[in-house]
């Protein structure tokens, strides 16, 4: 702790101020102290607990401040969308505030960050960090398939820094094909196992584009492996989630699409997904959208139709409905990428498990997915989070790629409301620990940098901590009855709905819409009580009877 | 029937609507009332029947060579896109449709030909089922304030207004008259809504007559009296809805509205609802926007803020918070008025009445407070409906913006209705399909010419008989959310668009789930599970008493056996709940057409500069082994037989069966 204040304590300029006064979005105004610590925003009433603001530093996107005479303003952005005000009295007070908030949450060391300090005040019953090895996941395909091996030819990350030290790659290709293989794709990312399809057989692979650039460049080794993977006179399509005309320019700086001349049986699909900047943009739009105070329908269509942020939902999910379609309708397999198969290309991957397979859609599946599809992947989430919809500086490499997933999987959510184990508040739970978090589990880009960071030794896992049964009961879907079938959502405009959980989280009271959720549980609570009753009266019954055997009827 | 000119034709292709690849082909047949699409499948039997009087337009399109596509969009936002091999057929059917689904009088309505299995007596008890009177007292009307005037005893003030009508006690029957002459179609300030908790009240009429500078002393006197009837305020609003220019626009010709200086203690505010017109419009080109065949995402939310629909759904909305924060709140008394004060007022009066009063929003109330405002006050249902052949431009979707106004509040207040959707939806359907009386005609004068309740059946016994289908699980008459004024938002972004009504009949855009089935499965399993708990525990106090006996008489006395009663628990042996969602969902959910044609082949699919390096025989193979639109095809049709909505049209009239075999 010692460390702590010795690191922060020139950041603070002014710990403390008394007499602040915090407005928040659907909560009283309080009065009372500001704590500032090495991590956290503090405001206690010292009245009531409840009345307490603990704000992770690292969850404010951004600061504004202004004055009315010597009463200073202070508003609080924040990466999950809320927006908090404080007033503090004294110039130089409030200054020194705003500008102690301003570099505390925009510290870049990652050794800083929160996770490296959290102890956490429960038990952890399993260990997150434990709960979804590669190895692990790797069995069940093992009890599928002898035709995917696990290679670790990546073990120092030094073929592809960005890939896990393990990877499922077709069995009959050594580590030394691999390693050509590599050389011809976007950042070492060869193609390997995302998925495979117990029913019939097909598999989904990822990878980075090929690196054909101008001249054609083809790579022997590439095609076979591709080619591997299909099992004899079966046939297969490449999703390249780009446009032809943004693949086409990529071949300019050295990358491309595989020429469907060179690999005969596979055949291509173009789609458009947006990435990075475009994305960035389009929720800075829509947010700014949700906080327009002008009560005009137009204006507010307009705005939420410009953003974009809903057409963004529905190619992503189109394409991810093509994918799975493919594999489990065309009985084809499929191999997605776009440029650096680190963005769309695993959004897509994810959904399509989702809407394929059914152990996707529970909670602990879902966590798994998380890991494997994003984490291990390659998602560089501390780059993509760094920033949200407030922030003021020009966006480096911030995208909200995966707050898209997981709209998208609340999208397929709506449309199947009973075949998820996880709700709502689950999905939500993510976007804000993706953005700000005590737990170590979205820091860093890779895993690469995850095991250089030692998180595992040195921070605590989000899934420690969730997969409690306090946690879990929160974020459990009380309608959820097993469904082992491919669900196909609908991708029509009048389908895709604006994900209020998230972005009018702040801007109007949930608790109609609260009250309902508790009286669904409510009545599906009372039913299996009842239940329970009719089956212990149905047990005593029984025993009366053996009890008694006059009361057999003859 | 002589307007049939071709009662059956073979060989039809009913095409899907999204995906015109998706098609069934079948039988179709004219009858008097319906026509009827039966899809020849091998081994299903699948029916689409569309009421005539639900039929909207008919339109024959330019032959193809598959055919002659014939056009019908129907009123309940239903389209069927059939194609018709001989274009002569089509011809036939085209006119045949045309006259059939224009009746050129009442009596060629369907509501009057229109015999379920209900002997005359039920029939008459329908009709008692409602009892408006009975919605006053529960005001607490007739009061020491309030008296029903018998002024329109035989419609003389007011043709369009019903013969009975509360006024304020103070106004007398030359006031009352006078009133009237200065009120458009003699609609003078008549009481819609009392709130006896602070004796503010709701009005309604049509505009003065006041021109440029007209002043109606007995209309002033009306005024006063209302006000009057509330004593615990010195002022009231008088709320025209109408936007400020069109009610200046109407002074011109002798219309127009109050001058606050002319009458006493009157705040007067205009609150811009659009008239019929813009309505009519506005609504034609959000269902174009609906119709669109896969509209990209700026597409539909482009054509819908052009269509201004949500707008003129959000000025109801808005306009009738005013009124009910004012009765609810500051205990004011409001005139509402519009123009003729059938349309826009009665909106806002349903609406107001939808937020202040819970009785409104159960389903009982719900009947009554559209019979109160819209059927007894006179809102023109046959010409806004166009139940019968008439000008197109009194043609208006009012009544739907009112339900749909209903359907935000609910979307907002999930616990605080009794109904559900399919209630409001299935009540859209009957306003247009003319299969009850309830709706035929243009006001009580006309319904009593008609001899409407001696010869049709009525709406609402009917869903009251059915109510378990129209009931909310999630509402509890004693919640919180329940109780009181609802405290609606109308920020834009609270506003959704109704798919379930628009796109009511494009199954596959709306959820493979419903909570609301699901909960109401549960909750008619914990009603079972109740009963037999209760059953059970009776059970076995009754069998350890038994036991005690046996114990007591040693066996000797008593040979008589217990017998288990037959049925207990056994309603539970058979699966642990009754309803499994998932177990429909294989024959239900396929996928849509997420690849723009690239896997059937179409040519609409982009192709890559470099797909001409595809070997033409790979082609080939796509084309031929990856067209899997039979298998799609089919899950729609199993998809169209398990949703809840899709076939009240079709499902629910007895007499459907008698019409079919008669054709």
């Amino acid at each position: 702790m010692s460390t702590e204040i010795m690191e922060f304590a020139e950041l603070i300029k002014t710990p403390r101020v008394d007499g602040v006064v915090l407005h928040r979005p659907f909560m009283p105004t309080v009065e009372g102290t500001l704590c500032l610590t090495g991590h956290h925003l503090i405001l206690s009433s010292r009245q009531d607990n409840t009345e307490e603001l603990w704000l992770l530093h690292s969850n404010i996107d951004s600061i504004e401040k202004r004055f009315v005479g010597s009463l200073g303003h202070i508003t609080v952005k924040c990466k999950d969308l809320r927006v908090i005000q404080l007033e503090i009295t004294g110039m130089e007070e409030c200054l020194n505030i705003a500008s102690s908030i301003e570099a505390l949450s925009t510290l870049d060391l990652v050794s800083l960050m929160y996770p490296f300090f959290y102890r956490p005040m429960f038990e952890v019953i399993e260990d997150g960090w434990n709960s979804f090895l590669p190895q692990n996941a790797f069995k069940d395909l093992e009890s599928m398939t002898d035709e995917w091996r696990l290679s670790e030819v990546n073990k120092d990350f030094s073929l592809c820094p960005s890939y896990p030290p393990l990877v499922a790659v077709p069995k009959d290709f050594d580590d030394e094909t691999l390693k050509k293989v590599a050389t011809f794709r976007h950042g070492g990312r060869f193609p390997v196992l995302s998925y495979y399809h117990k029913k019939n057989g097909m598999v989904m692979m990822r990878a980075g584009q090929p690196l054909t650039g101008t001249n054609g460049r083809r790579c022997k080794e590439d095609e076979k492996l591709i080619n591997a993977t299909l099992r004899p006179g079966k046939r297969g399509y490449i999703i390249d989630t780009r446009a032809i005309n943004v693949a086409q320019q990529a071949k300019a700086r050295g990358g491309g699409f595989e020429l469907e001349a060179n690999y005969p049986q596979w055949r291509r699909i173009h789609k458009a997904i947006e990435r990075y900047n475009v994305l960035q943009e389009s929720l800075i739009k829509l947010v700014e959208a949700c906080n327009d105070q002008s009560h005009s329908m137009d204006r507010w269509l307009s705005k939420l139709e410009a953003s974009n942020w809903q057409t963004n939902v529905k190619e992503i999910l189109t394409t991810a409905c093509l994918a799975a379609q493919c594999i489990d309708r065309e009985g084809a397999s499929v191999l997605v990428h776009g440029t650096e198969g680190t963005d769309s290309t695993l959004q897509v991957t994810s959904l399509a498990q989702i809407i394929l397979d059914p152990g996707c859609r529970t909670v602990k599946g879902f966590q798994s997915l998380v890991e494997r599809e994003w984490l291990q992947a390659g998602h560089p989430f501390q780059q993509r989070c760094a920033q949200s919809a407030f922030s003021n500086s020009k966006p480096r490499h911030e995208a909200p790629v995966f707050l898209l997933f997981l709209d998208c999987v609340w999208q397929i959510l709506r449309q199947f409301p009973c075949s998820f184990e996880f709700n709502e508040s689950f999905l939500v739970l993510l976007f804000e620990h993706a953005y700000a978090s005590q737990f170590g589990t979205f820091l860093g880009n890779s895993a690469a940098e995850r095991a250089r960071l030692c998180l595992p030794e040195k921070t605590v896992s989000l899934w420690s901590w969730v997969n409690r049964p306090q946690e879990l009961e929160r974020l459990t879907n009380p309608l959820y009855e097993p469904n082992s079938l491919v669900i196909w959502p609908s991708v029509a405009p009048q389908s895709l709905l604006l994900w209020e959980g998230v972005f009018l989280r702040w801007n109007r009271s949930s608790k109609c819409l609260d009250e309902a959720y508790e009286e669904m549980v409510h009545i599906i609570e009372y039913n299996k009580e009842l239940q329970t009753k009719v089956n212990s009266l149905r047990r005593q019954l029984a025993q009366l009877e053996t009890e008694d055997p006059l009361l057999h009827t003859p | 029937m002589e307007h049939i000119r071709l009662p059956k034709v073979e060989n039809v292709k009913l095409l899907d609507r999204i995906s015109h690849r998706r098609r069934r082909v079948g039988t179709l047949y004219l009858t008097a009332t319906h026509t009827i699409f039966v899809e020849s499948e091998a081994g299903v039997r699948n029916e689409t029947w569309v009421l005539h009087s639900l039929v909207c337009s008919v339109d024959k399109l330019a032959a193809t060579p598959s055919g002659c596509p014939l056009l019908i969009h129907c009123k309940n936002f239903q389209v069927l896109h059939f194609i018709i091999s001989k274009e002569q057929e089509c011809h036939d059917i085209h006119l045949s449709l045309q006259r059939l689904s224009q009746p050129e009088s009442y009596d060629e309505l369907y509501c009057f030909s229109y015999k379920p299995n209900v002997d005359e007596k039920e029939r008459r008890q329908e009709w008692d089922f409602l009892d408006l009177k009975a919605d006053y007292s529960r005001m607490g009307l007739p009061s020491s304030l309030w008296k029903l005037s018998p002024v329109n005893q035989h419609y003389k003030v007011s043709d369009t207004y019903p013969a009975d009508l509360f006024v304020p006690e103070s106004a007398t029957p030359p006031v009352i008259v006078g009133s009237s002459k200065f009120r458009s179609r003699g609609r003078f300030p008549a009481l819609s809504y009392y709130c006896k908790d602070n004796h503010a009240a709701i009005c309604r009429s049509s505009q003065p007559l006041s021109g440029f500078s007209a002043r109606c002393l007995e209309d002033e006197q009306m005024l006063e009296a209302i006000l009057r009837s509330n004593p615990c305020s010195d002022f009231m609003y008088v709320v025209d809805t109408r936007p400020k220019l069109n009610a200046i626009a109407n002074r011109a010709a002798g219309k127009g509205y109050e001058n606050e200086d002319n009458y006493s203690n009157i705040k007067f505010q205009f609150v811009g609802i659009e008239n019929i017109h813009v309505m009519r419009n506005s609504q034609q080109k959000m269902l174009e926007v609906c119709e669109l065949r896969s509209p990209s995402m700026s597409d539909f939310l482009e054509g819908l803020e052009s269509s201004g629909w949500l707008k003129h759904i959000k000025a109801v909305l808005d306009a009738g918070i005013f009124i009910a924060k004012a009765v609810a709140e500051e205990g004011v008394s409001v005139l509402i008025h519009c123009s003729d004060g059938w349309d826009r007022t009665s909106q806002v009066c349903s609406v107001a009445c939808v937020l202040l009063d819970p009785y409104y929003r159960t389903l009982r109330g719900f009947m009554v407070l559209i019979e109160k405002d819209w059927v007894s006050f006179g809102h023109k249902f046959s010409h806004r409906c166009k139940h019968v052949v008439g000008d197109p431009k009194e043609v208006s979707p009012i009544i739907d913006q009112l339900l749909e106004c209903v359907w935000q509040l609910m979307e907002q207040f999930p616990c605080a209705f009794e109904f559900n959707e399919r209630f409001l939806i299935t009540i859209h359907n009957h306003f247009y399909s003319c299969q009850f009386g309830n709706f035929i005609g243009n006001n009580q004068r006309e319904r009593i010419e008609l001899r409407v309740h001696e010869r049709t059946h009525s709406l609402w016994s009917y869903l009251w008989a059915n109510r378990t289908d129209y009931t909310n699980p999630l509402y509890r008459p004693n919640h919180s959310q329940t109780q009181g004024l609802l405290r609606a938002s109308t920020s834009p972004y609270s506003f959704k668009f109704w798919k379930g009504l628009y796109n009511r009949f494009d199954h596959g855009m709306h959820p493979r789930q419903s909570v609301e089935d699901y909960l109401r499965a549960i909750q008619e399993e914990t009603q079972q599970l109740e009963e037999h708990t209760g059953e059970g525990l009776h059970y076995i106090r009754e069998v350890i008493l038994i036991l005690w006996l046996i114990t007591v008489h040693s066996y000797y006395k008593s040979k008589e056996k217990k017998k288990i009663p037959p049925g207990c628990f056994s309603a539970f042996d058979k699966s642990p709940t009754v309803w499994a969602p998932g177990n429909n969902l294989g024959l239900a959910n396929t996928p849509q057409d997420y690849t723009g044609g690239f896997i059937t082949g179409s040519p609409c699919q982009p192709k890559g500069p470099d797909s001409i390096l595809l070997p033409k025989s790979t082609n080939q193979i796509s084309d031929a082994s990856f067209s899997n639109g039979s298998d799609q095809e089919s899950g729609i049709a199993d998809l169209s037989c398990r949703s809840p909505l899709s076939e009240d049209s079709t499902r629910d009239p007895d007499s459907d069966e008698a019409a079919y075999s008669a054709a």
